[in-house]
């Protein structure tokens, strides 16, 4: 959570967005990030972002709702309180796999999801900054972080050979902050103002 | 020419017209922007007098007990639990359409998926209401919850398929829930980026959870809905699977079937598809997309009704040829008596399913009919009546005459509250489609512009030079391109 300092560049066609991000990164910038209004298979790679492993965070959960559904049920109806059903065994296994089976999928699914809303710290009335509003639309926006050693005109001027357009300078706030996309009031500004 | 990016154009093109991106976001999000018209009030109102009548009569029951319903000594289970089973058929398209379809790689499932998606949500809502309120005693409802209590404690029975239902349903609500509204992040963003008015900004900017289309998060967003189209392929087959065993485990001649799981999963994608064309030809009308859900979506989708209804013709003759091959007297008198005797009180109920289910359906071998609105709109209806018959039928005539002929019951009609109940479950529907379609964008826009450049009928145009060039010359281009 810090305010910094980005040169944005936007662009209206993925095609062009590709080479632009691999010329970039071996120009030595480094890219904040670039925002899509799809998702754009190959774009994590060429950013050299390395995989998710939401995946193995389902199949923990999903493992975790199959032995919670296993150990409930086993200790109901064996320790806490046998019941006789036509002198069937208590240890019933197949009656149990549709229940089991159940909890698996509730688990895995609700698990990735909450960790899915950690991850990207997604939640209701969270609020940040976006560089482009029409990056929901129809533009992919790159977000490139000035450093210390950073010439801006020369990163302005590169861009724009590779194929940016409207190009700016914005100051932001990196994290997030509680707040109503109605207003552009910042907790943080309004903090400001007071001490000053 | 680094690779083919574009789709053969032997294959129809899913979105029609000159399209941008910015367009798709014009067309899409302009419902949401505009004023409702004449006919959404219409259509809402309507709905809501019918929830209203809906929560009259249930409030009824509540007060002066199940009695209220014409149930009676050997029909235990009558329209509540037909309803039960009709709505949570319908509510199994959506979830087919989002998961399996896209584990298929299915393209055209783009079109449709978020309105079938949210039409799952609804039908199961309306479901649960049968067996919550058929308590009776609806404020002990939550005794079906396994929870340590005082009485004992005492479980419920893990073992029963009644209880399997309550996880299966309470799990399949969950899931689908959060496979839609996980979709609907980045388009509810769109939503907000564009947004001109004070209460949509801050509306559109809670209900997108500061959604921002940063490649990682479209990269976990990707996992993510990969990992829950995999887990709901088998919840969906699962669930009407488990609705099933609550007759096929009973001893009831006419119930007791190994048949049931994919016979009643079938009936379910075949009800739900219908359902969905019903609701997507005339959303595709009012909301003027037809050039996202188009007549090629609809092709398919009857291709799919022509399919799961013969499958589910096959499983009605095959229930017939086992009653009389298994030569069980009570079962063989379920179905030939019960049933197929057209003079017994219920026959008329068999054919009408018959004919609704397994004939009309048929009409869709013609590409002609498949492709015709009308038609297609019709049979839609046709095929969900038919579909609530099947339904009365497995239920009332199985259960209408038992062991005991001095206990068979004279003939049930339903109260006036039965009926209003079950209108009170479309307006419930109905009340929250129309909502969804006035607030929410209708057809899924991030996954739209995701196949526009490959699917789309401007760009597929661009595959034609590519069709034209000599095999040689193609296969050397591409060789050479890695």
């Amino acid at each position: 959570m810090a305010i910094k300092k980005f040169v944005v560049g936007c662009f209206d066609d993925e095609d062009v967005l590709f080479p632009a991000v691999k010329k970039v990164r071996s120009a030595g910038y480094k890219i904040h990030d670039i925002y899509t209004p799809m998702p754009i298979h190959g774009l994590d790679k060429a950013m050299g972002l390395r995989d998710t492993s939401l995946h193995t965070a389902g199949f923990i959960y999903g493992i975790t709702g199959t032995t919670t559904a296993l150990s409930g049920i086993g200790w109901i109806f064996n320790k806490d309180w046998p019941i006789n059903f036509g002198g069937k065994s208590h240890f019933d296994l197949p009656a149990w796999i549709p229940i089991t089976f159940e909890l698996t999928v509730l688990f895995s699914a609700v698990g990735m999801v909450l960790t899915f809303c950690y991850l990207c710290q997604l939640a209701p009335f969270v609020r940040r900054h976006h560089f482009n509003l029409r990056s929901t639309d129809d533009q992919f926006t790159m977000v490139i972080e000035c450093t210390g050693k950073t010439n801006e005109a020369s990163l302005e001027a590169f861009l724009q050979s590779i194929g940016a357009k409207g190009i700016n300078v914005q100051h932001a706030e990196t994290g997030w902050w509680l707040g109503s996309y109605a207003n552009d009031k910042k907790p943080f500004e309004s903090k400001a103002a007071v001490t000053v | 020419m680094a690779s083919i990016k574009y789709e053969s154009q032997v294959r129809s093109p899913l979105v029609n017209g000159q399209k941008d991106y910015h367009q798709v976001t014009e067309d899409i999000i302009r419902p949401i922007e505009a004023a409702p018209s004449v006919l959404w009030w219409t259509g809402f109102l309507i709905s809501v007098a019918l929830l209203t009548f809906g929560i009259i009569s249930v409030t009824h029951e509540v007060i002066y007990g199940v009695g209220q319903w014409n149930l009676n000594r050997t029909i235990g289970w009558g329209w509540d639990i037909t309803n039960f089973v009709w709505w949570v058929g319908i509510g199994h398209a959506g979830t087919l359409i989002s998961a399996i379809l896209l584990l298929f790689r299915q393209g055209w499932r783009t079109g449709v998926n978020r309105a079938a998606e949210a039409m799952t949500i609804f039908a199961v809502m309306c479901a649960g209401q049968f067996p919550i309120w058929h308590m009776g005693r609806v404020w002990m409802a939550f005794f079906v919850m396994p929870y340590p209590n005082t009485r004992g404690p005492l479980w419920v029975n893990f073992n029963s398929p009644l209880l399997w239902d309550v996880f299966a349903i309470s799990t399949y609500f969950t899931v689908s829930l959060l496979f839609w509204y996980s979709g609907l992040l980045p388009d509810l963003a769109s939503v907000r980026d564009r947004a001109k008015l004070k209460w949509r900004k801050a509306f559109y900017g809670v209900a997108s959870f500061g959604w921002s289309g940063s490649t990682k998060h479209w990269q976990r967003h990707e996992a993510l809905s990969l990992v829950l189209a995999g887990l709901s392929t088998p919840l969906v087959l699962s669930v009407h699977t488990i609705v099933s065993f609550d007759f096929a485990t009973s001893v009831i001649p006419g119930w007791h079937t190994t048949i049931f799981p994919p016979y009643f999963v079938a009936g379910a994608i075949f009800s739900g598809f219908a359902m969905v064309q019903t609701l997507l030809l005339v959303t595709r009308k009012v909301l003027k997309l037809e050039e996202y859900i188009t007549m090629e979506h609809i092709d398919v989708m009857n291709k799919v009704i022509v399919l799961t209804g013969s499958i589910v013709g096959v499983a009605y003759l095959t229930e017939l040829f086992i009653a009389w091959y298994g030569m069980n007297k009570f079962e063989n008198w379920a179905f030939m008596q019960n049933r197929v005797n057209i003079f017994s009180p219920y026959g008329w109920s068999y054919y009408l399913m018959m004919g609704c289910n397994v004939l009309s359906p048929q009409i869709f071998w013609f590409r002609k009919m498949r492709r015709n609105l009308t038609v297609t709109f019709f049979m839609s209806v046709i095929v969900n009546i038919g579909m609530w018959f099947e339904r009365f039928v497995i239920i009332v005539t199985s259960i209408y005459r038992d062991y005991l002929p001095s206990s068979w019951s004279t003939y049930y009609r339903p109260s006036i509250w039965e009926v209003g109940f079950y209108l009170g479950t479309f307006g419930l529907f109905f009340t929250c489609y129309f909502l969804f379609s006035k607030f929410f964008p209708v057809i899924a826009l991030a996954e739209i512009k995701h196949i526009l450049k490959k699917s789309g009928g401007v760009y597929k145009e661009k595959m034609g030079a590519i069709e034209e060039e000599p095999l040689e010359e193609f296969a050397h281009e591409y060789a050479h391109a890695h």
